[in-house]
């Protein structure tokens, strides 16, 4: 399979690799997918709570090539943005951005769901009202 | 390069292993797919394509008595390679072809006998598939399980046959974890029983010994492209004593091949599939010692530097030049990304709409996990102990620096143990 341009640099140069304390207040975690459908991915955000903005974000994803380059994206694109703003990314920025063909459109869908889970687990633990769906539901 | 240094410094494909001297990149690991022609075989062939291009049907002049002769030539090498005499050898388009007239044509030839045909879980599409559809048209088929290590229990085949069994076909060695089945003991059994036993025997034939004979094989599916021949050639070997097997027809036409399978003869692909064969037969003893100490000595490459890594299937009884291995907590399809300049295959088939993982691996009760973390390498005739340097050191790099990637890797080292993750349904 032909994979684009942004794909295999993202693959050779994966942004923003690692992980951070899951047990501090400031950071949320999202875990999503299953190692039995052959892709996991965890999406780490550290927010500054007075600003609301995501000052940091780390990921760790198993997975095919298109699975690490979306969450890598999407790691890029959540760093500096306000908890709302990082919510209106959507799985169909990430096929475009990665030019992404349909049979791997789950992999942008697990990347914004890894968004999601991560800022529904920074809410939980900052008893913030859920003003937006927060998806964690299998897709 | 990125400029962004947030990355941890991981970057996976960057070639940071050495080419040794004499290694040519892209590297060809993957021979259980296909193989590269031999130049031999070639230079066998080149004649019929231009000077000798007759038809061997053609009876009245010197043109098809010369291609009949290559014909009867090849005929007797691929003959001799498998402990046939020549007459019992048909000549076919590929296994595909072979695979669908044994089994079409044993169901048919034998359907007032029985309709029942057993075979095994982890057989080619091309055994598989025929058998789905000999199903739609009233056959009874059983599907053996196979044991964790691929082969399957004879005590299985035993219970599986009644009064109505007339075809057991099982393959001789397997084409994702190469292991070789006890093909002489079902074909005992079958014979005891009076049960047409064939064989696709592609993976092995020319691989390791094959003696229909001693094998007790009635019915034997080849091809000339997994032996360093051409493609688009093929055999059947069909037994024509103790017992003599019949075989309706599933092509008509000029009743070739003993009225077995009309169509003109293909004369450079069948010369080259003889050639193939002699070369094989007479190179087999070494060649395959040659190919087990590569294969050994990457598979203890790998279980020297990485952890979690298993082999797939039973390594006793096993092709030579295959090795499945498992490279847990790193999925295959983005591991073969970053080795584009080596080919080999996945067990993975994120490449594929289903995202289900290798029939074969399954069946082997490998968990979807382990078995889309599985490579197969097949190594052949044409692979160096450079190459097996390069793809071993290679391999062990990109592996290492996708494990750095896996949340999965992390977790376990960690002492988490992932199956009591509560993991969404995806």
């Amino acid at each position: 399979m032909a994979y684009s341009d942004k794909v295999i640099d993202h693959y050779n140069n994966p942004r923003n690799v690692g992980q951070m304390d899951k047990s501090s207040t400031e950071v949320g975690t999202g875990l999503v997918g299953a190692p039995e459908c052959g892709d996991v991915m965890r999406l780490q955000i550290r927010v500054n709570p007075e600003t609301n903005v995501i000052e940091d974000a780390k990921f760790k994803t198993f997975g095919c090539g298109s699975a690490i380059a979306s969450s890598s994206l999407a790691t890029e694109w959540v760093k500096g943005k306000t908890i709302d703003e990082a919510l209106a990314i959507t799985n169909t920025d990430i096929v475009k951005e990665l030019a992404l063909p349909p049979v791997k459109i789950h992999c942008s869908v697990l990347a914004e769901d890894a968004i999601r889970a991560a800022i529904g687990d920074w809410k939980k633990k900052n008893s913030v009202a859920e003003t937006s769906a927060v998806a964690t539901s299998a897709h | 390069m990125s400029n962004d240094m947030s990355n941890n410094g991981v970057v996976i494909s960057e070639s940071s292993t050495p080419l040794p001297a004499g290694v040519r990149l892209p590297i060809y690991m993957d021979n259980h797919a296909t193989t590269p022609l031999d130049p031999r075989v070639l230079e066998a062939m080149m004649p019929y394509f231009t000077s000798t291009f007759g038809n061997a049907a053609s009876r009245n002049h010197s043109f098809g008595w010369e291609a009949e002769k290559a014909v009867e030539k090849a005929r007797e090498q691929i003959a001799k390679l498998i402990g046939a005499t020549s007459k019992e050898i048909i000549f076919t388009s590929g296994a595909t072809e072979s695979n669908n007239l044994a089994l079409k044509g044993i169901a048919e030839m034998y359907r007032e006998r029985g309709n029942h045909i057993i075979t095994q879980v982890t057989e080619h599409k091309a055994v598989l598939d025929t058998c789905k559809k000999l199903e739609k048209q009233g056959y009874r088929v059983t599907y053996l399980p196979v044991q964790a290590d691929g082969l399957i229990d004879i005590e299985d085949l035993k219970r599986a046959m009644d009064d109505k069994t007339i075809l057991v076909s099982i393959m001789y060695a397997n084409n994702e974890i190469g292991v070789i089945q006890p093909i002489s003991e079902i074909g005992k059994l079958c014979h005891e029983k009076g049960v047409i036993f064939h064989t696709d025997a592609v993976q092995a034939v020319g691989k390791i010994p094959v003696d229909v004979q001693k094998d007790n094989i009635d019915v034997l599916s080849l091809s000339g492209h997994k032996i360093y021949g051409p493609k688009g050639v093929g055999a059947l070997y069909v037994r024509r004593r103790n017992p003599r097997v019949q075989i309706s027809e599933q092509i008509n036409g000029g009743g070739h091949e003993r009225g077995m399978r009309s169509g003109t003869l293909n004369v450079p692909g069948i010369v080259g599939l003889g050639a193939a064969c002699e070369i094989a037969g007479a190179e087999m003893e070494a060649e395959g010692k040659r190919e087990k100490e590569l294969r050994d000595y990457l598979q203890a490459k790998f279980e020297k530097a990485l952890d979690y890594v298993h082999v797939n299937g039973n390594m006793e009884h096993h092709l030579p030049g295959n090795l499945n291995m498992s490279f847990v907590y790193v999925e295959g399809e983005s591991l073969l990304m970053g080795i584009n300049d080596i080919a080999v295959s996945s067990g993975s088939a994120c490449t594929s709409a289903t995202l289900e993982p290798s029939y074969v691996l399954k069946a082997l009760g490998l968990g979807d996990d382990v078995a889309h973390s599985s490579i197969r390498f097949g190594l052949g005739r044409f692979n160096t102990k450079a190459e097996v340097d390069y793809v071993s050191d290679k391999l062990i790099d990109v592996v290492s620096k996708l494990r750095e990637l896996s949340p999965l890797y992390e977790m376990v080292k960690e002492g988490i143990d992932l199956s009591k993750i509560e993991w969404a349904a995806h």
